[in-house]
């Protein structure tokens, strides 16, 4: 590539505007966490560190706490990530091993397609679907609980770990599963043994990318985890920090409100920021970039 | 342990993940079909065409959030298309070492913002300042959750296209832009088309920034500085509601986002060569 100095008028502007827009991304990001910092400073101003682990959150009284909704978000989480990674890492390895190429190229399309659905259209499904049958099974009165986002919250992210981990499974050398089947293992036996640990560092990637998008998730657990700011069983109503936005934000009547409101987002931005950032590495380490479009 | 269990415990767990996978694509079958059943039954011509009537009255239509969503994804498409576009160009023709890394760190850290946040950060960027809620707000709040995806489709396009074809047009002296404007990028035009339907595909359906920058609108939304009605927050309002019409046209609204996404997604794998993965 020829130096800058020896370039046309074009391409310098054009190599300007390249470089301009992908500055404008690295400024976005910092912009995210300076204005959410700047415009939450009441609120850790007024309530210092201990906005973390504070249990009361009573806007009358005006006594702001995080810790209800980061227990909900870590809750769900959970939940989530209990029914996801079987079941996704299950269709990962029917889809990288077992599945005929065209059943598993298909197959992978549809649970894409999983990840393509509107969180508000999981929501509505939970709400008229969901929430009664949770309801009928009678571990719950109300239907809307922890344990009903939770199981939505699985639903949404089963797309991220088997999609991601099915491009890991298949990138596994042959020679790795050729040892173990030569030493008369079994397939599962090769799978669990050989394929497995193998790629063990991009299905953690993959567990990772979904579990920051289950922290993150808003429309699809606010409607159906009944938004009760407290810290009760996986049985009763809860809340969670992105719920907690989703209703109140354009309610909030003060200025140290506002400001807490926006210092819940920021804690959200933090935690997301930095389980996604780590997936991302370890997704960059394996060279092979494999992210999810959603 | 005996050949005889091993081989059960191989073909048990085999079929497991059998089981796993076909419990997974039932879930999106289960999906769709509710979705069409409940939505069909819903959906009439007043949809389209008439306001939401007042509370408490039945019938009505969502005419103006389906125009609503139109204007937001049109702003969000102004913004996120061509700071995509350009900074997708740049880690794939220009971008070399710790700056291109940085980029395409930040474009992924960008991707895994919770919308809700994304909200927030469009709220204090423009509601604040003009004390208002409005279109604007909402486009720019769609506009930053479409440049991260953007970026990654752009690059990916254009890498696909050879190097060879930018070293035939290097070596009759076009200059790089021109090459570029004029040679890789048609080249690589119908990837890079549907690169932005499938991200317009993705915004159409994001609530979570619209709640507190578009906010909502019973009646039509003049120019972009009124607050505005969209599709997935009249599903949203529609479906807490107590009334039973409203819960009707909610599905209603649901099963048109959901052609829409099917639609497009369907499209873009039928008319492209195969992607790798959903990346």
């Amino acid at each position: 590539m020829p130096k800058s100095s020896c370039l046309s008028w074009g391409d310098r502007l054009f190599r300007w505007a390249c470089l301009g827009f992908s500055l404008l991304i690295l400024g976005l990001v910092a912009g995210f966490a300076g204005e959410l910092a700047w415009n939450s400073r009441l609120a850790f101003r007024a309530f210092g560190p201990s906005f973390l682990w504070t249990r009361t959150w009573d806007p009358v009284a005006e006594i702001f706490g995080a810790l209800p909704f980061i227990y909900g978000t870590l809750v769900t989480s959970t939940i989530a990530l209990c029914i996801a990674i079987p079941l996704g890492l299950g269709t990962a390895i029917f889809l990288a091993e077992l599945a005929p190429a065209r059943v598993s190229e298909t197959v992978g399309f549809l649970v894409e397609l999983l990840a393509a659905v509107p969180s508000v259209i999981y929501g509505l499904v939970g709400v008229f679907i969901l929430v009664p049958v949770v309801r009928q099974t009678g571990l719950t009165p109300h239907g809307v609980c922890l344990l009903t986002a939770g199981i939505i919250l699985a639903v949404m992210i089963v797309p991220f770990i088997t999609t991601v981990s099915r491009e890991v499974l298949l990138t596994v050398p042959r020679s790795q599963r050729e040892a173990a089947m030569a030493l008369g293992a079994t397939h599962w036996e090769t799978v669990w043994t050989a394929i497995l640990p193998y790629a063990r560092s991009g299905i953690a990637g993959s567990i990772f990318l979904a579990l920051a998008r289950a922290l993150g998730e808003t429309m699809a657990v606010t409607m159906v985890i009944g938004n009760r700011p407290e810290i009760a069983s996986v049985f009763e109503p809860g809340y969670t920090m992105a719920a907690l936005l989703a209703n109140e934000f354009s309610e909030a009547t003060s200025d140290l409100y506002l400001h807490s409101l926006i210092g819940i987002g920021l804690v959200l931005l933090g935690i997301t920021v930095v389980v996604n950032g780590a997936a991302r590495l370890m997704l960059y380490r394996l060279g092979h970039p494999a992210e999810v479009r959603r | 342990m005996s050949l005889a269990l091993r081989h059960r415990v191989n073909w048990i767990a085999l079929g497991m993940t059998g089981l796993c996978a076909l419990a997974t694509v039932s879930v999106l079958f289960f999906l769709l079909g509710y979705i069409a059943v409940n939505g069909i039954g819903a959906l009439n011509w007043d949809f389209f065409t008439k306001l939401p009537k007042p509370v408490g009255e039945t019938g009505g239509g969502m005419a103006n959030a389906i125009v609503g969503t139109g204007k937001l994804l049109l702003l969000a498409s102004l913004i996120g298309v061509p700071v995509g576009f350009f900074g997708g160009v740049y880690l794939a023709e220009l971008g070399r070492g710790k700056l291109a890394f940085a980029v395409r760190y930040a474009t992924d850290v960008l991707n895994g913002v919770p919308s809700i946040v994304v909200g927030i950060f469009a709220y204090v960027l423009v509601v604040l300042p003009m004390k208002s809620f409005s279109t604007l707000a909402g486009g720019v709040a769609l506009g930053i959750m479409m440049i991260p995806i953007a970026v990654r489709s752009t690059e990916e396009f254009l890498r696909l296209v050879p190097a060879s074809v930018r070293e035939a047009a290097y070596a009759l002296g076009v200059p790089q832009w021109k090459t570029l404007f004029f040679v890789v990028v048609p080249a690589a035009m119908r990837g890079l088309l549907t690169g932005v339907l499938l991200d317009l595909a993705r915004v159409a359906g994001e609530t979570a920034p619209l709640l507190f920058t578009a906010l909502n609108n019973r009646v039509w939304s003049h120019g972009w500085l009124e607050p505005v009605s969209s599709l997935p927050v009249m599903i949203f309002t529609y479906a807490i509601s107590p009334y039973d019409d409203w819960h009707r046209q909610a599905w209603a609204a649901a099963l048109v986002l959901m052609i829409l996404v099917l639609a497009v997604n369907v499209g873009a794998r039928l008319f492209l060569p195969r992607r790798r993965g959903i990346a």
